[in-house]
């Protein structure tokens, strides 16, 4: 019988083997791996290839929309993948089972946003992969690297996000929920389509935006004309980030009331 | 033993839950002494996962406060040494038996082997299954499997053998047998007395959220030795009352029927046919288990504390 805690009190073990589970867990659900790998590619198909002699930006538009389709595939795989999943559990009594270990909620939910990250990462590298050998456009090393390490921490607004909606919506309702709001926020934030093209009315509510501010990042890291220092766009999104994580805690809260 | 610190693993005190209108625990006061087994009996309703959601923290105490292990058990660290079963869970389907044994092994500090929680929950054989591929039963063995591997002091169990068949039940008890020789304390509920008047060591009978028994299972099996005798006469109730003995429950039905729980029902029938000769229906029967449970639960029964 162990009366005192062995002096193993490092949280390392139980969050690495978190994140192990919830990857896999990820990578063996076809109904979200199955969108989430194709979906950009066929978004780039439709828009990006067709455009890839052109200029946007100040840079060549097939890379351009690389990046915007990375990013797309990035922000939904931090609601869905993480936001709606964490609804979805808590529908089916996973999270209480969860809950009633001694790993610390905080640790269950870093865990989920690492299997989030890693998701997302590999579906960056097919979409890239996939421009690369059918259309020819290679964003290079360097690029990718530049544009990964500014998407990747970006995607905590939107990983929170979703978990206030996937914890704010009836259980089987969160995944249409969380599409209204991504679908016309990925719109008016340049990211499905340039803001150039866009209407005058959107194009002033984009830098509002947390998709705006997520899709700059990645567009100056290959070279893009700047809209604004780069700092700004950090602190609109850690800006969203404090806000959906209150509401996130709140909306926690309020369904743990609920039992 | 190392009585001092195992004493009261867990203890409720003045603990009141309420859910609107309805109080689902009323003024609980209980204390768990290391290494006991203890079930807690009720019927639908009692407030039984309620008092075991309060020791996993899931639910906070509308009054009163509720300890674990000497601490509370909404902080996470309490939870180290606390096992649990619920009785609402659904794993996750893509997932392994294994692989769930192995990610709850990482998260407790000091866990049995996988092979050693296979073995107390019986589910060798089911090793590399996906949970979703198991039955009803099997699914409550591996989540008995999940509750264990932390090895822990405590072990919480809601309604465990609910959809287990024989030989699942028969595994579960003997798992349960095995924990306990290592010092572990045991709280389960459930509805099935026969069950636990075996291996409790104490039996806590709760009835709309109040304790209305709580006693070694021997009681229980005295109160489940009473006898029922029925009959119907045209005597009033009054005249029945002077042959009961005390201990004896009479209860009047419609229509002059009449119904006596009593410990001796030979002397009871003889002193029946002396007072009314004219008696008719009588009707000599075991009371059942559920006769022994509904005297301690049911709405016309004050709770009498005649076990307690
Ligand atoms: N989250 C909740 N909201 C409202 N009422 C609840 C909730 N949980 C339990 N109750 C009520 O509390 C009472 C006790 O429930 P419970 O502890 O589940 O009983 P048991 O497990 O003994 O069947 C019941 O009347 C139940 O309806
Ligand atoms: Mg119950």
């Amino acid at each position: 019988m162990t009366t005192l805690a062995s002096p193993f009190t490092s949280a390392l073990r139980p969050f690495v083997a978190l994140a192990r589970t919830e990857l896999l867990r990820l990578l063996r659900n076809r109904a979200l791996l199955v969108p989430a790998l194709l979906l950009p590619i066929i978004f780039f198909s439709l828009w990006g290839l067709p455009n890839a002699r052109y200029t946007l930006g100040g840079v060549n538009a097939g890379r351009y929309m690389l990046v915007s389709y990375a990013a797309y595939s990035l922000i939904s795989t931090a609601l869905f993948g993480f936001g709606v999943a964490v609804a979805a559990e808590r529908a089916s009594g996973w999270w209480r089972q969860l809950q009633i270990t001694p790993a610390p909620p905080a640790l269950i939910f870093g865990a989920k946003i690492t299997a989030s990250l890693v998701m997302g990462l590999l579906s960056v590298l097919a979409l890239c992969l996939f421009a690369g050998l059918v259309g020819h456009i290679w964003l290079g090393a360097a690029d990718l690297g530049g544009v990964l390490l500014r998407l990747l921490p970006g995607m905590v607004p939107f990983a929170l996000l979703g978990l206030t909606l996937g914890l704010l919506a009836p259980p089987d309702a969160a995944g249409g929920v969380a599409n209204l709001v991504a679908l016309p926020m990925l719109f008016a934030s340049g990211i499905f389509v340039p803001l150039d093209t866009a209407p005058d009315f959107i194009r002033s509510l984009a830098p509002y935006l947390p998709a705006y501010h997520f899709g700059q990042l990645g567009w100056t890291a290959i070279g893009a004309k700047p809209a604004g220092a780069e700092w700004t766009h950090w602190v609109w999104l850690a800006g969203y980030a404090a806000v959906f994580l209150l509401t996130s805690l709140w909306a926690a809260r309020r369904s743990e009331m609920r039992r | 033993m190392n009585t001092g610190l195992i004493n009261n693993v867990v203890c409720f005190e003045g603990v009141s839950v309420r859910f609107g209108a309805v109080s689902a625990l009323d003024n609980l006061n209980l204390e768990l002494r290391g290494g006991e087994l203890s079930a807690l009996l009720g019927p639908n309703g009692a407030g039984k996962t309620t008092a075991l959601r309060l020791l996993l923290g899931l639910t906070r105490p509308s009054q009163g406060t509720v300890r674990v292990l000497g601490g509370d058990p909404r902080r996470s660290e309490a939870r180290r040494g606390v096992g649990a079963m619920l009785q609402d869970i659904s794993l996750p389907p893509n997932l392994s038996v294994l692989e769930l044994l192995r990610l709850y092994a990482a998260l407790y500090p000091a866990p049995l082997s996988v092979n050693r929680a296979l073995e107390l929950s019986g589910l060798s054989d089911q090793a590399t299954s996906r949970a979703s591929r198991l039955s009803g039963g099997q699914q409550r063995r591996l989540s008995f499997a999940l509750a264990v591997i932390g090895n822990p002091e405590l072990l919480l169990l809601d309604e465990p053998t609910v959809a287990m068949d024989v030989q699942g039940r028969a595994a579960f008890w003997h798992g349960i047998a095995e924990l306990r020789s290592g010092g572990c304390t045991v709280l389960l509920t459930t509805h099935l007395l026969e069950e636990v008047d075996r291996a409790a060591d104490r039996v806590i009978v709760l009835s709309r959220g109040v304790i209305v028994a709580d006693a070694a299972p021997g009681s229980v099996r005295a109160r489940v030795g009473l006898s029922r005798v029925r009959f119907s006469s045209r005597l009033d109730a009054a005249h029945w009352h002077t042959i009961t003995l005390p201990g004896d429950v009479l209860e009047g039905g419609p229509a002059g029927q009449f119904s006596i729980r009593t410990r001796q029902p030979e002397a009871l029938v003889r002193a029946a046919l002396d007072l009314d000769p004219a008696l008719s229906d009588l009707e000599v029967s075991r009371a059942s288990l559920e006769d022994a449970f509904l005297s301690l639960t049911g709405p016309d029964q004050a709770p009498t504390g005649a076990l307690a």
